[in-house]
């Protein structure tokens, strides 16, 4: 690694501030971010640590209903706190990694990571959640631009991330077993309006909505109403773990399991 | 150069560290506690497992800094006042939990943070668990053996050595 120094704030607008500083990042849980700077594949001469920001750790339901996750929020917090109100939520968060990963990634280095295997990205996307920063609301849809990019401007720090909470949910990952990524993951939620199923670990676009599934789901909520269906693999990642095709038939088992899960 | 100051094993620990060292750095290198391995450095084997503030982590992918004011458990506090093995460790030597003996400290502190949590773990909640620490020698049959019966349990019908 190259050297740089660190910055503990303890308030958001510490943190937007400390992140000014000429080529300053943020570092939630560090679990992507220290692998990344080990290789020197980022080279921030200021780490802002997230971790001690309590305003931004911590789960709740809000007045309006959603479930209100702190950008801060380790993954092992959310997969005890949010389960009394969004289990596939819970479930997916007690899923991501191991232990050790669990209790120091956070939620908001993940939605700002945006790695095409990620797990949160589909959680997020299904939901229709909002990713809150100190700047503004941004709703999932408009929120992921595609592979390890979003919508987040330089400096700006997710705070919060709000979910609407489903009447049934469920996700389901094909482990790629070295990582302990989703190989493919899929994540579907219903809803009074209507199905979310989101994609992830599949495309080269990174996490996707299969709208085909979700107009079938919305009639009729079973793992037949999609079995008619089919995803091309052309834009989806090949890899020796896997080639488009295989991915692509993967999403359509792994949203019949998440359906049949959630039903 | 800054300066970190955390409790590590209940006694105070202090030192001067770069921004980039790592946890791990500061417990080997500054404190002289090499019990904590570094086995691949690229946060998957959990060699390096220690417990902040009570909870598992790799030492290897947190930073000294990052652990100001935390209570700190390594290895080497893991054996009784008295010198001898603890419960766990003791398991592990009697049922063979280890061959080359380099996972082992991650493998100890993994199976004390499982046990606190869930004191009479399911084989497959051990196996999950153990998702994170990665044994070369493909000891994990005894490993998982050892950690059922630190915690108590029966072992017999646990796959044969
Ligand atoms: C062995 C291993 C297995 C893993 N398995 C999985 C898995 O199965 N599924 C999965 O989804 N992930 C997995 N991960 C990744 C893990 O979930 C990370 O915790 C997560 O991707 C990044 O979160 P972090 O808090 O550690 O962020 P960091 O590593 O600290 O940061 C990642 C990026 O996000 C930025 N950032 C951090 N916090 C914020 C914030 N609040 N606002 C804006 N930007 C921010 C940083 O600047 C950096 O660019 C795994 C990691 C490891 C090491």
């Amino acid at each position: 690694m190259y050297n740089f120094d660190v910055e503990t704030p303890g308030t958001v607008a510490d943190a937007v501030a400390a992140l000014g500083r000429d080529e300053a990042q943020a570092l939630g849980g560090g679990q992507t971010l220290i692998p990344t700077l080990k290789q020197r594949l980022a080279s921030p001469s200021v780490l802002v640590s997230l971790t001690g920001v309590a305003e931004m750790k911590g789960v709740c339901v809000g007045d309006d209903g959603q479930l209100c996750i702190g950008g801060a929020t380790t993954h092992a917090t959310v997969a005890s706190e949010a389960r009394a109100h969004y289990a596939g939520l819970a479930e997916l968060a007690s899923h991501i990694g191991d232990p050790a990963v669990r209790n120091r990634g956070t939620i908001g280095g993940s939605l700002a990571n945006n790695d095409p295997s990620a797990c949160y990205p589909a959680a997020a996307l299904g939901s229709g959640a909002t990713i809150v920063t100190n700047a503004r609301s941004i709703a999932a849809d408009d929120y992921f631009e595609g592979m390890f990019s979003t919508a987040l401007d330089e400096g700006e720090i997710i705070t919060e991330v709000r979910f609407p909470i489903p009447q049934a949910a469920n996700y389901q990952k094909f482990l790629q077993p070295a990582s302990r990524f989703a190989l493919v993951g899929v994540f579907v939620a219903k809803y009074a309006e209507g199905v979310r199923v989101a994609v992830t670990g599949a495309s080269n676009d990174g996490v996707f909505r299969w709208t085909e599934a979700e107009t079938a789901l919305a009639s009729n909520f079973s793992a037949d109403a999609v079995s008619g269906l089919a995803l091309s693999g052309d834009d989806m990642i090949s890899d020796l773990h896997g080639t488009g095709d295989y991915r692509a038939h993967l999403v359509g088992v792994m949203t019949k399991r998440a359906v049949a899960a959630a039903a | 150069m800054a300066q970190v100051s955390m409790t590590v094993n209940g006694k105070a620990a202090s030192g001067d560290v770069e921004g980039r060292t790592l946890l791990s750095t500061f417990l080997r290198e500054n404190l002289e506690l090499t019990g904590t391995h570094v086995g691949c450095d690229t946060s998957q084997c959990g060699a390096c497992v220690v417990h902040v503030n009570g909870e598992a982590v790799k030492s290897c992918t947190m930073l000294a800094a990052e652990a100001e004011g935390a209570d700190v458990t390594t290895i080497e506090a893991m054996a009784n006042a008295d010198g001898s093995l603890s419960t766990i460790q003791q398991a592990f030597q009697d049922h063979h939990g280890l061959q080359c003996g380099f996972c082992t400290p991650g493998m100890v502190m993994s199976a004390s943070a499982l046990l606190k949590d869930n004191p009479t773990p399911s084989e497959a909640e051990i196996r999950e668990y153990l998702e994170g620490n990665i044994c070369r020698c493909t000891g994990y049959h005894n490993i998982v053996k050892a950690i059922m019966a630190a915690s108590g349990q029966d072992v017999s019908s646990i796959a044969a050595e």
